[in-house]
């Protein structure tokens, strides 16, 4: 017996690559959209003793705000700087600047947590790669993991607002939840995006950028 | 073996898709786009459909110097004027290098208060690269045996000299639904920004 199979034409919606359909706003009918929610994943990459991790696709007009989510990034060697840089219209990632950097931490060994501003990790006006982490462990279950998000990267306008959240396992064996924000004081859209240890290679991890609508 | 047939009259009785292939976990509720505007308020679509709603504001600009607040209703945007008790710190630095500090802001809390929440450093109108992005969270707002928490995190640039990330913590001391949310600023329109309004399943 043959079968029938669905054609588009039947549902009466237009197709289009990589969409899916759903029930449109009405609830009266159907329609080809996004079938992933507000936040759509765009690529993941992983680190295999790499140098740097740089994300120079995929980041453009299409979403206002872009979601990169580190999971278990281990270093190759033993007490260095997890880092993060902008690419703002040249093949350089040297975007400039203006950053607050502040931490809560606590050793394993001793209740003795604070909080406090590390005004040696801000920037000020500079062109540098924006530390995330520091004195990250490489013992083999040390890693950090966090959540960074730009901001509207192809605004032409404005600067380029960014807010980081991670946690990290210190060499000195202590959790040190790190918060970072600033902005990239440039008009430039900024259209790529490096990560990196201050010393040594990422050894392994993962990070996944998002775009949300 | 009977088989039914796809079509548009059979699909059309649809009510319901297998959660499955639902959408997702951060659902768009509603984009609003400010232009000279004195007020954006949310008054629909915050009900009992999500146990958390995120509203993300990108590009806040405000037509004079300006910060940007935010205030909640329990009766659909008629009144925007629930208790409120909060907490708010900073984190701050300038693009010369000098002022970095983490601060507690007791200027910017509120301890029952009803007027509306500060949730951005502030912002000068005559530079025009200037703005604010960020997010607030507002968790469970039709519950009605509780309190309503909300976190709101923001960076804005400031006096064309600064960095300052707000971050805000606090409560609608209620246990009336929180049903409209409204986003303005302490003088002034909000001359240009995107707000979005999500659920998050």
């Amino acid at each position: 017996m043959a079968l029938n199979k669905l054609k588009f034409n039947s549902i009466n919606v237009t197709p289009a690559a990589s969409e899916a359909i759903r029930f449109n706003s009405g609830a009266n009918g159907l329609e080809t959209a996004s079938a992933g929610g507000s936040l759509t994943k765009i690529s993941t990459s992983t680190a295999s003793s790499s140098s740097t991790i740089d994300i120079t696709s995929g980041i453009d007009s299409t979403y206002k705000e872009y979601i990169f989510i580190f999971n278990n990034i281990h270093p190759a060697s033993d007490n260095v700087n997890f880092t993060v840089n902008f690419r703002d219209g040249s093949s350089a990632f040297d975007a400039t600047k203006t950053t607050t950097f502040f931490q809560a931490s606590n050793d394993e060994s001793a209740s003795n947590g604070s909080v406090n501003y590390e005004s040696g990790r801000d920037l000020a006006q500079s062109t540098g790669a924006q530390m995330l982490h520091s004195g990250v462990g490489d013992d083999s279950d040390q890693c950090i993991s966090g959540v960074l998000h730009l901001f509207d990267p192809s605004n032409t306008t404005f600067v380029k607002h960014f807010l980081y959240n991670g946690n990290n396992t210190h060499n000195s064996n202590a959790s040190i939840q790190q918060f970072v924000a600033g902005y990239c004081n440039v008009t430039a859209a900024i259209d790529g995006v490096q990560f990196a240890m201050s010393s040594g290679n990422i050894d392994s991890g993962t990070i996944t950028m998002y775009g949300v609508t | 073996m009977a088989l039914n047939f796809c079509n548009n009259n059979s699909l059309s009785a649809i009510t319901s898709i297998p959660a499955a292939i639902s959408g997702g976990a951060l659902n768009l509720i509603s984009t609003q786009t400010a232009s000279s505007s004195s007020t954006i308020s949310f008054t629909s679509g915050i009900d009992s459909t999500y146990k958390e709603y995120i509203f993300k504001y990108y590009n806040v600009h405000p037509s004079t110097g300006a910060s940007l607040y935010m205030n909640l209703s329990a009766d659909g945007g008629s009144n925007y004027n629930v208790t409120k008790t909060s907490s708010a710190f900073r984190a701050f630095h300038q693009e010369d290098d000098g002022g970095a500090s983490i601060t507690y802001l007791t200027g910017y809390d509120l301890a029952q208060g009803t007027g509306s929440q500060r949730i951005s450093g502030a912002i000068n109108a005559s530079n025009a690269d200037e703005s604010c992005s960020g997010t607030l969270h507002l968790f469970d707002p039709s519950n009605t045996t509780f309190v309503k928490h909300f976190i709101a995190e923001t960076n804005a640039y400031g006096e064309s000299v600064y960095s300052h990330q707000l971050f805000i913590g606090g409560y609608g001391n209620t246990t009336s639904a929180i049903n409209a949310v409204q986003f303005s600023l302490n003088t002034g329109n909000i001359d240009s920004g995107t707000f979005k309004l999500y659920g998050v399943s």
